[in-house]
């Protein structure tokens, strides 16, 4: 049976194995071989029947590669901006100028922090109105340079906090749809952890919208769902899978345009290899949306969000 | 209904039966039973005390506009649940106890009336209806609201009754943020006036999206505005919440709205901002 902990414990036995093999010169290559193939097969089988409480964990997964190191790996160079020009700056939500196939773009994502120092100072990537407002004002500067913007979201959620409502977090969010909305360049998002409601959309209201395999994307955490539907913190797995938060299912839905593959295990196991496929996948959706002209490119972005969730109702499409 | 009650903020909660109108109807601040006429022609403020009562969106519709000028635009839609959601009830059945008890489609009503003699396309949402929360029908309804204000070339008036996003409806809820923000970009360009009116609650997704984005905004004396609960705030953060905090008074003293309105002078203060706004948009 593939389960978690017996990957894990047939994990620890290869490894055991191998350094015996090559640091012991143990003769024992042959059983090394066949435990990593039944390993391989036990995981392949394990990631294929994840459910989406399982994938909500890969998704916060402490080793998961972060938005700054991402975006350093996706992109040649990136030339941080910081500060929202009204009094903040925050470290949970970051952006600037980068390098990306060769071409110049404005990039945005959510950052966790790597250290627990850094961790902290990023509330986990929970973004503050300062956060947002420099978001707005890095999707101008794109606007102004004529520069395709990707944005890369990972996060549980906008901080929720007094000061962060004293300076109106829900208007920095609406101002952030607004204006991602109404940007005249190319724009793809990439959620590559948690896409956690408004804080996620508020960078995710773009022409494309790509999903690592095991990210997701939901108007509510399942433990959320779960203390107000089920009034049960321990009905998470089954808000979970309520919810429909996973990128296979909101690919169905039409939500997210692509799957992007992740190795086997997720994305810390390889980060540089899941860097390699966001950047092929980021590219190819950026060529074709460049191959379109304005016009069309902006209608099919008012369609997308206008007709939203219609698919089933009765409603007319505009 | 799950309404939350709160005297000293003098909203309070109704007893309402399905498919029933109580003559009566007790205060839940003070106790008083208050003869429901009595309580209408008082705008729904309880006429012992002052709590005020929810209103439906019938209700409100009928404090605000001229009388006999309204006409129900709203569209005949349902939501077709889906995600198929079911929790420890089935969201098919919350949907049609909804239905029958509030007899709205879904959580707004969209038409056209007159307030003060001023042309307006009006959506009020209603608290009754799953929280007055926006699925995918509510943001469509939102959006269909602000469609007609472009082609009549009337101001959009939005009242506010909302706990946020219908978390029955997964991400389809949450992108009927994007739905109705990208309908209001439109309003915007045509030079159409927004006016905005918060009452409680206006909360969550719905206050992160369109909410936020009128040109004016204006919220009833106790409404609730704000983004996150006050319970998730203080499980994740620890902090100690400021009294008044999310209230109406507390917003405008934070600069999140042009002016704090007593019940009974919503209507004269649309009144005048439709006055100064008159002739606008250009050619309307
Ligand atoms: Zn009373």
């Amino acid at each position: 049976m593939a389960d978690e902990r017996t990957i894990r414990a047939l994990e620890e036995k290869v490894a055991e194995l191998r350094r015996l093999v090559e640091e012991e010169g143990v003769d024992l290559r042959e059983e090394l071989e066949l435990l990593e193939a039944r390993l391989q097969k036990l995981q392949r089988e394990y990631y294929r029947s994840l459910s989406d409480w399982d994938r909500v964990r890969l998704a916060r997964h402490p080793d998961r590669p972060r938005g700054l190191e991402l975006v350093h790996r996706v992109c040649e160079a990136f030339y941080e901006l910081r500060g929202d020009r009204q009094g903040g700056d925050d470290p949970a939500l970051r952006g600037g100028l980068a390098r990306f196939a060769g071409r110049p773009v404005g990039v945005l994502f959510h950052h966790r922090g790597s250290t627990s120092e850094e961790q902290r100072a990023c509330r986990s990537g929970m973004a503050l109105p300062c956060g947002y407002r420099k978001a707005v004002r890095i999707m101008r500067v794109a606007e102004r340079l004529r520069l395709p913007l990707l944005t890369f979201i990972d996060t549980p959620g906008a901080y929720p906090g007094v000061r962060a409502e004293e300076e109106n977090i829900a208007g920095a969010i609406a101002e952030s749809i607004a204006v991602l909305l109404e940007l005249s360049v190319p724009t793809v998002a990439v959620i590559l952890g948690e896409g956690g409601s408004g804080g996620a959309i508020a960078l995710a209201a773009a022409d494309r919208v790509l999903m690592l395999e095991n990210a997701t994307y939901t108007v509510i955490s399942p433990e959320g769902a779960a203390a107000i539907l089920w009034k049960d913190a321990a009905a998470a797995p089954q808000a979970a899978q309520a919810l429909a938060l996973s990128a296979p299912r909101l690919k169905e839905l039409g939500v997210a345009d692509e799957v992007i593959p992740e190795p086997l295990g997720g994305a810390h196991v390889d980060p540089e290899g899941t860097a390699q496929a966001v950047r092929e996948a980021v590219l190819r959706h950026l060529e074709e949306l460049l191959q379109l002209p304005l016009d069309e490119r902006l209608k099919l972005r008012y369609s997308r969000y206008r007709n939203a969730g219609n698919l089933g109702t009765k409603a007319k499409t505009k | 209904m799950p309404i939350r009650k709160d005297s000293k903020d003098r909203y309070v909660e109704v007893e309402l039966r399905r498919g029933e109108e109580p003559l009566w109807m007790r205060c839940g601040a003070c106790g008083e039973l208050v003869f429901r006429r009595r309580l209408r022609e008082n705008n729904y403020i309880c006429p012992r005390c002052g709590a005020y009562f929810f209103l439906t969106a019938q209700e409100r519709i009928a404090a605000l506009v001229d009388p006999d000028t309204f006409q129900d635009l709203t569209l005949p839609l349902e939501s077709d649940d889906p995600l198929k959601f079911s929790d420890r009830k089935p969201y098919a059945d919350r949907l049609r106890e909804a239905r029958e008890s509030t007899g709205l489609s879904d959580a707004v009503m969209v038409g056209k009336g007159k307030i003060g003699d001023h042309e307006v396309i009006l959506a009020v949402m209603d608290f009754r209806f799953i929280g007055g929360s926006m699925g995918v029908v509510v943001g469509e309804q939102l959006a269909h609201a602000m469609d007609v204000a472009v082609e009549a070339r009337v101001p959009f008036v939005l009242v506010v009754a909302s706990g946020g996003a219908r978390v029955q409806e997964g991400v389809l809820s949450l992108l009927q943020m994007a739905k109705t923000v990208a309908a209001r970009g439109r309003l915007a360009r045509a030079g159409v006036p927004y006016i905005a009116v918060l009452t409680y609650p206006s909360t969550g997704g719905v206050m992160a999206s369109i909410a936020s984005l009128a040109d004016v905004t204006l919220a009833e004396q106790g409404a609730l505005i704000g983004f996150a609960g006050p319970r998730v705030i203080q499980q994740t953060t620890g902090e100690k919440l400021p009294p008044g905090f999310q209230r109406a008074r507390y917003a405008l003293e934070h600069g999140l709205v042009d002016g704090v309105v007593p019940r009974e002078g919503l209507r004269e203060e649309l009144m005048q901002v439709l006055d100064v706004l008159a002739g606008v948009p250009h050619g309307g």
